[in-house]
């Protein structure tokens, strides 16, 4: 009850000590995120490069990049991440802004604020049964479509198709988008915009020249992050058609549910450390962009 | 301006609400040409879903205690002391978005067999899929908590607590969680979301938990997998919404807090 300790950063002592320690509280995330995180990870990428017997080898490696049935899912992944995240950025982009324009505390920006929550983290299973019950052969959708003469699977379309996956995959690709960009558009400041308008500034002179080139690097960090998302997820696609898709994360499950061949299990691993080479590179690219973001929007 | 705002709205409307309606109106269906209520009773007479849906709210308290526990203090330090380290610590829990779970699930398949202390870890679901699914709570956890902490003025709250001679877990329980509780709760709401959720990482580890068995029940009754996958949607949304409703009155920031 004595002293009267301040909350100021730490003024005593040497600099790297103190600064050693200051670390110290963060230490408990650090570590829970090197376990629970990394050793998964590093697990993966220690057994991509091992056979059955634990020796060194680059086989698996090589196997999975080189097989065919591997490459395709690669190609049909990263197409798939591709258009799910162009048009979940854009529409994203132009809803939240739509979402923001309203006025903050209004029905409407609480209602999108909550359900783009529930949509972007936990959309894999319910997305997938509503949108075959929507879409699906006897579904709404397809009966109404069907009343309104356009026949949809006469057309060709299916619902367990990577089309069909990928229309689920908007789904929580959008929500995730307003997440994600919203911060940023309710960062650019009103008085930006009444700056350019006192210096004589059209409407599209403030976008050209101050809104888009502030925007750009988070909208694009958004997008890195959206691609990302939705070459990694899996669950909806596991939910609709029991993963029996050419994806990766359903070669990588077949691999190591070793109902392909005995001692495929590392080559599932590999298959895991291309994948996390993949996302390595997106999050470089993220990390440049954010650091570019945080110059303006803080 | 105010056209395009109203096209993307109503586009966004139909998009979204329009598969909840179908699958609203098929979860509804009875056999014949009749509806009822019939696939949503289902919870209560089939034991294996009660049985994985009980599993599942004991996963999701872990989750939830032990993902605030170590997220609460680390955003609060971070936000006092080492403000710099703010950018590094968004960047770390934003990858649970982009790592595939279905490769942590393919690393902690490989920890599970070894033979190793560790693989004792994997004896239940509860102290198998807890510690992972914190990992996966990190990014709205973050978010949340860092747009809550944001709104409140934290550096005054936390000087003065301690000038009048409050400790740390005073000024952390007293002090900063109640000023904080819409973004507390709406982190807590989406991590049982999560995992109400999560197949993933269960399926290939082979526990039944209650996604894992909506999804088997799916292939036998497709009706009570859509009944039970939305009732579990609606709902959280719903709580989400009251919260916001209930705790972002007027106080700027705070509901942006919910996600």
């Amino acid at each position: 009850m004595t002293s009267a300790p301040t909350v100021a950063p730490p003024r005593r002592g040497s600099g790297a000590l103190a600064r050693a320690a200051s670390l110290a509280g963060v230490a408990p995330f650090v570590l829970y995120v090197a376990v629970f995180l990394g050793i998964p990870l590093a697990t993966v990428v220690a057994g991509a490069f091992r056979d059955g017997a634990g020796q060194f080898t680059l086989a698996n490696v090589q196997a999975s990049l080189t097989s065919p049935q591997y490459t395709d899912a690669f190609g049909q992944s990263l197409l798939l991440a591709a258009w799910t995240s162009a048009v979940g950025a854009v529409f994203g982009l132009w809803l939240a802004y739509a979402v923001v324009s309203a006025p903050e505390g209004s029905p409407l920006r609480r209602i999108a604020s909550t359900a783009s929550g529930v949509l972007a983290y936990f959309g894999g299973v319910p997305l997938a049964f509503a949108f075959v019950a929507a879409l699906g052969q006897t579904g709404l959708a397809t009966r109404w479509l069907a009343d309104a003469g356009v026949d949809l699977y006469g057309s060709g379309f299916r619902i367990d198709s990577l089309t069909g996956i990928g229309l689920a995959y908007v789904y929580f690709q959008i929500p995730l988008m307003v997440i994600l960009v919203t911060p940023a558009l309710e960062g650019l400041r009103p008085q930006w915009r009444e700056a350019a308008e006192n210096l004589g500034a059209s409407a599209w002179a403030y976008w050209r020249h101050v809104g888009i080139p502030v925007l750009t690097p988070a909208v694009l960090g958004a997008a890195l992050l959206l691609f990302g998302n939705a070459f990694a997820a899996y669950a909806t696609a596991l939910a609709l058609v029991n993963g029996t898709v050419p994806l990766v994360p359903s070669q990588i499950q077949a691999a190591l549910s070793g109902n392909v061949l005995v001692g495929r299990e590392n080559v599932g691993l590999a298959l895991g450390l291309d994948m996390v080479v993949v996302i390595a590179v997106l999050m470089a690219g993220y990390a440049l962009l954010q650091r570019r973001a945080t110059r303006w929007l803080r | 301006m105010r056209l395009w705002r109203g096209v993307i709205l109503a586009l966004a409307a139909v998009y979204f609400v329009g598969p909840l309606a179908a699958a609203a109106e098929f979860s509804l269906r009875t056999g014949g040409s009749g509806y009822g209520l019939g696939n949503y009773l289902a919870i209560a007479r089939d034991p294996e879903l009660r049985g994985a849906l009980s599993t599942s709210l004991q996963i999701a308290l872990a989750t939830i205690v032990l993902t605030l526990a170590l997220m609460v203090p680390t955003v609060v330090y971070v936000r006092l002391r080492l403000p710099r380290l703010g950018l590094l610590l968004e960047g770390v829990t934003v990858l649970p978005i982009v790592i595939p779970p279905v490769v942590m699930a393919a690393g902690m398949a490989t920890v599970q067999a070894g033979a190793g202390p560790a693989s004792r870890l994997f004896d239940t679901p509860l102290t198998a899929l807890t510690p992972f699914y914190v990992i996966l709570a990190l990014p709205f956890t973050y978010r949340s908590l860092d747009a809550g902490l944001r709104a409140i003025d934290l550096r005054t709250l936390v000087e003065a607590a301690r000038n009048l001679g409050a400790g740390w877990g005073t000024v952390l329980g007293r002090i900063i969680l109640p000023n904080i509780r819409t973004a507390v709760l709406g982190a807590a709401f989406l991590t049982l979301a999560l995992v109400l959720g999560e197949v993933v990482i269960a399926r290939i580890l082979l526990y039944v938990t209650f996604p894992v068995q909506v999804v088997v029940t799916g292939q036998t009754s497709a009706g009570v997998s859509v009944a039970l996958s939305l009732a579990s949607l609606v709902l959280t949304w719903l709580l989400l919404l009251l919260l916001s409703f209930a705790g972002g009155r007027g106080r700027r920031g705070t509901t942006g807090g919910i996600v």
